[in-house]
């Protein structure tokens, strides 16, 4: 059985990051373009997610599993989820050159 | 107890999270718009996952969770470089527009 402040923790963790996952396919739902639509999923769903696997690592680790699995699968996301969000806008830009922002300076 | 509770409503609002994934993934308008929707649903597919082993108290559901990790980075890669390719071939004077600038 864990102690109140564990489980407390694990509690806030869970809500925060599923709170922000919500919040970013919200945000997916509903702005107007897709360039912003993809601030959304992107930034918040990513973060949601980090949440959600600390607190998963904490709860499990307390309860006796000891595992590294979602050390794998936060490294994992995290690493292919900006390339995959970077391959998307460079799809976007080649469809539609005119999105592509003037050059700065 | 507060755990519990905790668990139940990150589930309701993981749920809620993949039916606005779904409803952008209907509605579109655009190609795009469909892969960032499956991509944001896989992730989210991911969290219920995390939620429902820490409910359950097993770990089955990490591998799971792995393998939609993967074939959905896997799967939008895909997804992405079938529109660049596309995209190629409508307009070939904007291709590897990183190096035309």
């Amino acid at each position: 059985m864990m102690p109140l402040w564990l489980e407390l923790l694990v509690s806030t963790l869970l809500i925060a990051g599923a709170t922000l996952a919500l919040i970013g396919s919200w945000g997916l739902a509903k702005l107007s373009e897709f360039l912003r639509r993809l601030h959304g999923p992107t930034k918040a769903t990513t973060l949601g997610l980090g949440c959600l696997l600390v607190a998963s690592a904490i709860g499990m680790n307390a309860r006796g599993h000891l595992s590294l699995h979602e050390l794998l699968v936060t490294a994992f996301l995290f690493l292919t989820s900006p390339v995959s969000a970077n391959l998307l806008v460079q799809a976007v830009l080649a469809m539609q050159p005119e999105l592509r922002p003037p050059p700065v300076g | 107890m507060i755990l519990n509770i905790a668990l139940d409503v990150a589930l309701g609002m993981l749920v809620l999270a993949m039916v606005f994934c779904t409803y952008r993934l209907f509605r579109g308008p655009s190609l795009p718009d469909r892969i960032l929707a499956l991509d944001t649903l896989y992730v989210n597919a991911i969290g219920i996952l995390l939620v429902l082993g820490l409910r359950q108290n097993t770990q089955v559901y990490f591998e799971g969770a792995l393998v939609i990790a993967l074939l959905g980075f896997v799967g939008t890669v895909f997804l992405s470089r079938y529109l660049l390719a596309r995209a190629a071939e409508a307009r070939p004077d904007v291709t590897g527009s990183e190096e035309s600038q």
